[in-house]
């Protein structure tokens, strides 16, 4: 039987499916016996649950009007790569 | 539905970075439209400044199309962009926390500190607890508390839903500077979430 400790140091390649049978079949027996472990593991799972569901809104109008015109404005200088500013 | 004919258009974005090099603009543009909310959001996170998102966000893209020739293709277009605007997004955090900034190639510390104290079922759902300014709110209250260092891996990672590889490249750190950061990271969230989404006590069902 894993240790809490080990199963933390494994969650990661647990939560992302990154894992070969063996460790993820004893992962998961840790989990099923360790209630601190399973609430661990399961509020891990709703963290990153909400973030991946956060949406990137558009952004300002005025800030996306600002770029264009930078933009317009290098681009006026003539091709991509011509000029050494980096 | 016989009518609707006219799908949106599929962006394909070697097909739009292939026109970019060749000096078509448009495609350029298009390439800057899809992907501006993103890299806005992203150093919006980084550097926890709408002043400094902006200057990142002009820097990202000026810097691509100027260098658009030495993209390679080896990677996504995107992992270029995110690696050019993570350094930007850095600088300018360095530039103003010179103090106080751990520098992101500087080892972390990765002893045993609990990175798990709130061991707690949530109470349900917090998209439907909270509006959704409000989960805005406290996810990236929670994403701003974490070291920068931390901070990035887990945008680029659990934000971005970029790979291990890709967040790995992006940065300039090895993968498992990336996965022990990624641990750290997603521990700490859960740590701050719980506390905030935990179930309450039988005292918050006396009210109902």
């Amino acid at each position: 039987m894993l240790t809490c400790k080990q199963f933390l140091q494994e969650l990661n390649d647990y939560l992302d499916e990154g894992l070969d049978p063996k460790m993820r079949a004893d992962l998961q027996r840790h989990v099923e016996e360790c209630p601190n472990c399973w609430v661990v593991c399961d509020t891990t799972q709703k963290t990153l649950k909400v973030y991946k569901g956060m949406e990137a809104h558009s952004i300002p109008p005025e800030i996306h009007s600002r770029l264009m015109a930078a933009l317009e404005k290098r681009m006026k200088q003539g091709p991509c790569g011509r000029k050494v500013e980096f | 539905m016989a009518t609707s004919s006219s799908a949106a258009p599929i962006f394909d974005e070697s097909a739009l970075v292939v026109r970019a090099k060749a000096g078509d603009v448009t495609a350029f543009s298009d390439l800057v439209s899809h992907y501006d909310r993103r890299i806005f959001r992203m150093a919006k996170q980084i550097t926890q400044n709408d002043d400094d998102a902006e200057d990142v966000l002009q820097e990202t893209f000026l810097k691509a199309y100027t260098h658009l020739d030495d993209f390679q293709g080896n990677s996504k277009f995107y992992t270029w962009l995110v690696r050019i605007a993570v350094n930007e997004a850095l600088m300018k955090l360095r530039k103003r926390r010179s103090d106080r900034t751990v520098p992101l190639d500087e080892p972390i510390d990765t002893g045993e500190d609990e990175v798990v104290r709130e061991i707690a079922v949530w109470d349900q759902n917090p998209e439907d607890t909270y509006s959704q300014e409000e989960l805005a709110r406290i996810l990236d209250e929670a994403v701003q508390s974490l070291k920068p260092a931390y901070r990035t891996v887990f945008i680029l990672r659990d934000i971005e839903e970029m790979s291990i590889e890709e967040t790995a490249e992006a940065l300039g750190l090895s993968i498992s500077a990336v996965k022990s950061r990624l641990l750290r990271a997603r521990l700490q969230l859960r740590d701050k979430l719980t506390r905030q989404f935990k179930r309450k006590g039988d005292d918050a069902f006396a009210y109902l």
